[in-house]
Order: C-alpha cells, then structure tokens, then sequence
C-alpha cells in the first residue's frame, strides 16, 4: 500500500501506541484525584504539556487541551465571540477556511454576528489589502488558515501578523492543523499570533486529541463547562494516555521536521514534474514558497475525481478528492470555487497528501501508475 | 558571534566605600556559583568589572543566567583580537555587520585605553575607527549624543576587546552582602516575592516552612521545596528548614476561642521562627505580609503577633497591590506554582471569622493556656535542613520515568 492521504489522518506511531497503551495501563489515575496516584496522573500530564510548550516556544500555561482540530477552530471562533461581543460583533476569515471554521462562522452569522470572508487569488492567497480594507472598529477576530488542507497554499502570516500589530485588541488565530511540522513553525508562532489551532492524529497522534495554544492573558470563553479542568476553560476528565502520546508523537515530529520537509517536497516535486505539461492536466498546487510541501492538488480534466481516486486504490494507492470531509458529500473543493475554478474542473481535483513516512520509490510507482491510468483515462478525456 | 568574554559592569556597590571589596569578592563567587556547570569559564572579579572568560562556553546560556545574578548593573559580550588598528577594524565591520539591516543607522566609538602605553590614545581610537567604519558602510551616519548603536572598544594589556551590546543586569546588590535572612515561605504567592525583594537587597535568605501531616499534604511540602528551588536560581542554593507544625495547631485548635486561633497560630509560627534565627545567627525575619490584605495582615493583627518578638521583621511587600506582587511573581516564574491548590498550614482550621481587631491582651491571656516552651521544644526537636539547588524540581518525583513515555 502506498499512502498518499496523510492529510486526511496519518498512522499512529508504533512508539506513540506504546506510550499510549503504558499510560492506560498505569497511570490511569484522574488528574483531579486528590491522593497521590491522580497526584500522579496530574504530574504526568503537566510534564506533557510543559513538553510541548518547550517544543512551540511557549509557557505551559499557554497550551490547552482539545479533542482536536475541530473544537480547536470552534472554540476559538465562538469563543471568542462569546468572550468579546461587547465589544464588537465582527469577524473576519477567509474563503478557503477548513469547515470547522466556516461553519462556526455561519452559526455566529445566525446569532447576529458579521463575517467577512476574505476571498483568495487564482494561488489561494489572500491580499493583505482585503485583509486592512475589511478591518473595523467592531472587528473582535482575524482568523486565517496556515496552510490550506485542499491546496496547500500557505497564507501570508507574518503579513497578516504585521497589519494586525497596529489593532492590539482584535484575536489573532492561525489554524495549524496542516502547518506544524512543515517548516514554517516560527511563521505560525509568531510574535502576534493570539490562538493557534492543533490536531494530534495528523501528526502520528491517536485519534481525539489536539491543543490550542491561547496567548497569556487573552481571553476566551470555554465552550465546555464542568468540573473547570483546564484552568476552568475546558471541562471534562483530562485524556492523559492521549496527551502523552500527542506530546511524544510531536517532539518526534518536529526531530525530523527538517528530512521530513526536505524528502516530502521532493517527493512533490517529482510527482509534479512527470505529470506537468500534459494534456488535461491542471495543477493546482505549485513548487514555491507558497506552498506547502506535503500537499498536492491537480485535475484530470474529463475525469470524475471519485473516479481518479477509485483507480489508483485498485493498484493499492490511496489519494483522496481533495479534502476528506467534503469528499463523501460529493461537493466539489470550496477552497477550488474560491479559486474560481470552473466547477467541472473542481470536480475533477484529487489531493496527494504527503508524510514522513513517504518515499521517492513510492513517488515513482505513482508516477508509473499514473502513465497507465492516464492512457486508459485518455478514451474519456474530452 | 563567537564571544571571548563577558564584560560585566557593577551595580550599586560601586557607591559602597570601602566595604567594595566585600562586595566585589561576593559577587564573583556568586557568579561562579550560578556558573558551576561551566568548568571552562573563569571569573575574574577586578576592582573596576567582572570579567567572565567564556574560553569556548555558549554565550547565550551564559547570558540567561547571568541576568538572574543580583549586583550586575548590565554586561557586554565580547571578543577579544590583537592589539593593532587592523585587527579592531575587521571585528568591528563584523560587528556592524550583524547590527545593521537596509535602513539608517547611526553609531558612535567609545573607547577605553586602561594600557596607556598603547600608541593609539583614546580619541584617536574613536576618530579612526568611526572614519573607517564610515567609509564601508554608506548606511552609517555618526551621532555622539543618541546612537543606536554603540562599537565599544577596550585596550587592555592583554588584548583589545570589543563590544556592540550592552544588557541590562537585574541590579540590586550581591546576595551575601546584605547578612542572612529567615523567610516565613508558605506556598502562596506573596512569601516567594518578600523572598525575592529580600534577596535582591543582598540578604542570604533561609525559607522556613511550617507543615502540618496529615492536615497538609506532601504535596504541599514538596510545592514549597519547588517554590524554593526557583528562588534559588538567584542565589545558587538555599537552605530549607520544614518545621514540624501538627501538634501545635490541634493543641491552639481545642483550647483557644475560635476567633484567636488565626492570630495565637502566628505567634507560634513568629516564635518558632525568631528561635531558629537566633541558632542559625540570622538577623532578621521576612514575611510576605501586605497591609490589609488578609485578617492576619490589619495593623492590629501585625501588633498583636509582633509582640512575640524584638528580632526585625521586615515586609518587603507591606505595600504592594495584589496585582503588583502577581507582577513580579509572574516575573520571576513562581505564580504558576503558587496557584497550585495544595492546602497549607495557614489554610487549614482556618475560622470562618477571624478577628481582623485582635485584643493584645486577650491574644496573651488565652495563650496562658498553652504550654508553650514544651510545643516549641518538640517542634524544633523535629526541623528538618535541607539544601535546595537552582531550578530543583520535587513535586513531580516521577519525572524522570515519565520522560522516558514522552
């Protein structure tokens, strides 16, 4: 099997397993718990987050516990709305938000909230000029993707950063979920970035945990009410096993960021070079810095995505059409409309999606594979 | 850049006649101390600076501890080169170099001759130099008066060292100068600060902590070891004495009116405290005492515990906000740990109601009930001494199993 969908999930580590399992068999104490084995517990998952706070450059105090991604980006969006909506009630994000974001922005829009949806460029970028122009006195958040998980185009955050040091009040959230451990973690980190969102299981994590970092002395409103685990911000028992994991799987992560970042992007670039140029090829993810490595998208023009996808599993490599949780629905790439591509062209996207656990030798079986499955598609290309 | 040495200037105790050398001497050991991990680096602590010869160290870590040590006023990295124009020169472009971005800059030379046998005199240092400089950056405009960048030059016999950065020291006066000092530690936030305050003022601080098994937990105790381990981080180490506390609180708890409970506690504490100064020959007593913050903390509840006493009882925070002692104890690292909520002896058999007015009298008249000399003999009969190094960590005694998981 050759996995190519690393942006969808990724397997969870063997040494992640392991530190999982330990942690469920031994200190499976509540954190809570008053006598020494939740004492323990309790010590454990501070030594995690302090871990991972060493990791980002951050205080312990700053990292918080999610189930991931998605209550990441809710919590941040409502949140924050919940926290500031006396004093202003508008929001902006952009067009090619992950759905986590959009839709909590759709729900504040019912509630009486304003949202700006910054469009993007043919690359997927937004214009800092949009950005300054729809900045308002009322204006409570600026939340902007690091990388987009459909494209992989990366936003301008230092830019963002830089407009958004002049309007000290408004949050600053970046969602990282695609970001971290692609090379541009200072980029994510920066000096004026509020919230950032972070999900475990797309970095050789178990499934339902990630971690919001939450800039000392901002505040939002927790979504989760309860026993006031997680300084009051996030109620309900702490999953340790997980969080040791999580905090285990990225200091691995981050070790071999630099192979990591080097071997994917060349694996795209070999991928791109031998599909480029051909009839009915649209690419969509392009080999600069404004992309990111892992992440590459490309139509076959005439052909079903589903179809795409469908043939290459039957020679045992999984892609996906562009992002997993629209792939089911049958809609076509958000974040391509945005682009303005045509819709019979979105349609036909697929996303390679790459990991540290790729190969140059799987880049060239897909390449060969591609060559057959091109020539077959060639009967139905219009 | 690799640096030769760190070039450190003195605080206060420039000003301090002819007790200077005391204080010079104390401080070089102090730096030596929160330098210990660094066999390589030798400390010279001359009348006029304190030379720290890096001799191959990383500079930065250097540089992280040295801005905790109490006494420096600020301090420059620098590198040392051969003693001719040509060999200053070519540091100095580097120097430049790394300062300057694509926009304007404007600088100055200041130079030092201490070898005044050198041929080039100070002023014709700073004029060739800053003509040379000139000519090789068209970004670089001179201003004597405000400039944002400063090339120091030091000729010494040894060599000529410069320096383009100068960082702020924390200040205060050498830990040690100022005489030994018994801190009343008891895990909340104010105690560590009046320690801090205290130490910055160049007291030898000793923490006294009170603990009450099974009323208090270990984790209490070990939460004050830790608080004790992050003041440490100033000084080098710090002596910790856990005064057995048990048997005085049940006894003050069944024979004195609730009311009075909190401000008879005290006074034991104060008592147990000044004799363990007296032993251990300090000359006064810390506390993290702010006016009016808590019942204990009125005027007349201060005068009605002082009175167990004649020893000093200083209150470096008498009069600080509440928020302005978070300040400083978010600054100096000890409020995530003094939030934890492990109860501590002044918690437990708290009254719901103490007497923010309590009677002087009264106080002595309910403590005729107590057989005081014997409480205080069975509790110092107990004290424990230990020795607490910088950064030392007991809460988490499993960290490192734990880490072998992360």
């Amino acid at each position: 099997m050759i996995y190519f969908d690393n942006s969808a999930t990724t397997q969870a580590l063997p040494e992640v397993v392991a530190t999982y399992a330990k942690v469920s068999e031994q200190i499976w104490g509540n954190p809570s718990s008053l006598h020494a084995f939740g004492e323990s517990a309790w010590n454990l998952l501070e030594q995690s987050r302090s871990q991972i706070a060493d990791l980002l450059g951050t205080k312990p105090s700053e990292i918080l516990f999610t189930s991931g991604g998605t209550e990441g980006d809710n919590w941040v969006v409502k949140g924050t709305a919940i926290e500031k909506q006396a004093f202003g009630k508008h929001l902006i994000t952009t067009m090619i938000e992950h759905p986590a974001i959009r839709n909590s922005m759709e729900q504040l829009e019912m509630l009486g909230f304003d949202v700006t949806y910054l469009p993007v460029d043919d690359h997927g970028l937004i214009s800092i000029d949009d950005l300054k122009a729809a900045i308002r006195p009322d204006t409570i958040l600026v939340s902007v993707m690091a990388v987009n998980n459909e494209v992989g185009s990366k936003q301008p955050l230092l830019e963002v950063a830089e407009v958004l040091k002049d309007y000290p009040k408004i949050h600053f959230h970046i969602d990282a979920v695609q970001g971290i451990g692609k090379g541009m973690q200072s980029k994510i980190m920066n000096d004026r970035v509020d919230f950032v969102t972070f999900s475990g299981h797309k970095f050789h994590a178990p499934r339902g945990i990630g971690f919001i970092y939450a800039r000392s002395g901002r505040k939002i409103a927790p979504l989760l009410t309860g026993g006031g685990q997680e300084r009051n911000l996030r109620s309900g028992t702490e999953n340790v096993p997980a969080i040791v994991a999580m905090a285990k799987a990225l200091r691995l992560l981050l070790a071999g960021e630099k192979k990591a970042v080097a071997s994917e992007l060349a694996i795209k670039q070999s991928i791109l070079e031998h599909i480029k140029g051909r009839r009915n090829i649209i690419i969509f993810s392009e080999d600069n810095d404004n992309f990111a490595p892992h992440i590459l998208c490309f139509a076959i023009e005439g052909v079903r995505g589903e179809t795409i996808v469908h043939a290459f599993e039957e020679k045992g490599i999984y892609i996906s059409t562009t992002s997993a949780c629209s792939s089911k629905k049958h809609l076509a790439s958000s974040t391509l409309k945005a682009m303005k591509v045509a819709d019979a062209v979105a349609t036909s996207a697929v996303r390679i999606s790459l990991g540290d656990q790729n190969t140059l030798a799987e880049a060239e079986t897909f390449n060969q594979v591609f060559d057959q499955l091109y020539a077959d598609f060639g009967k139905i290309m219009a | 850049m690799q640096y030769s040495e760190i070039m450190v200037r003195y605080g206060e105790l420039s000003t301090k006649g002819k007790n200077r050398q005391t204080f010079i001497d104390r401080l070089g050991s102090n730096v030596r101390n929160v330098l210990h991990e660094f066999p390589e680096v030798k400390v010279h602590a001359n009348r006029d600076r304190l030379h720290v010869d890096l001799n191959g160290a990383n500079s930065d870590e250097i540089m992280k501890r040295l801005k905790l040590v109490f006494g420096i006023q600020n301090f420059s990295p620098s590198v040392q080169v051969e003693r001719t124009f040509e060999a200053t020169a070519e540091m100095a472009v580097k120097m430049v170099q790394e300062q300057l971005g694509d926009a304007k800059m404007t600088f100055k030379v200041n130079t030092r001759r201490s070898d005044h046998e050198f041929e080039i005199d100070t002023n014709e240092m700073n004029m060739r130099l800053g003509g040379y400089l000139l000519e090789q950056f068209d970004q670089l405009a001179v201003d004597v008066h405000n400039p944002e960048l400063t090339i120091r030059v030091e000729i010494r016999n040894n060599g000529i060292f410069l320096s383009s950065e100068t960082i702020q020291g924390i200040g205060g006066l050498p830990v040690g100068t100022g005489g030994k000092g018994m801190l009343m530690l008891s895990g909340g936030i104010d105690s560590p600060v009046a320690g801090f305050l205290g130490m910055k003022r160049g007291v030898s601080m000793e923490m006294v902590h009170f603990f009450s098994p099974p009323y208090t937990s270990p984790q209490a105790l070990a939460k004050a070891k830790e608080l004790t381990g992050k003041m440490a981080r100033y000084s080098g180490s710090i002596k910790f004495i856990e005064v057995p506390f048990t048997e005085i609180q049940e006894t003050i708890k069944s024979s004195v009116p609730e009311g009075y409970l909190m401000t008879v506690q005290r006074r034991m504490m104060l008592r147990l405290t000044q004799a363990l100064t007296i032993q251990r020959h300090a000359m006064a007593i810390f506390n993290g005492e702010s006016l009016g913050q808590v019942a204990s903390q009125t005027m007349e509840s201060m005068m009605a515990i002082n009175d167990v006493t004649t020893l000093p009882i200083l209150r470096p925070v008498v009069s600080l906000d509440k928020n302005e002692i978070i300040k400083i104890a978010k600054d100096i690292d000890t409020y995530e740990l003094s939030i934890l909520p492990f109860e501590d002896c002044c918690t437990i058999f708290a009254p719901p109601s103490p007497k923010t007015r309590p009677n002087l009298e009264r106080t002595r008249l309910y403590e005729q009930r107590l057989d005081i000399d014997g409480l205080m003999q069975r509790s110092l009969d107990g004290i424990k001494i230990s020795e607490v190094k910088a950064g030392e960590e007991f809460l988490n005694q499993e960290a490192d199993a734990f880490a072998e998981l992360l």
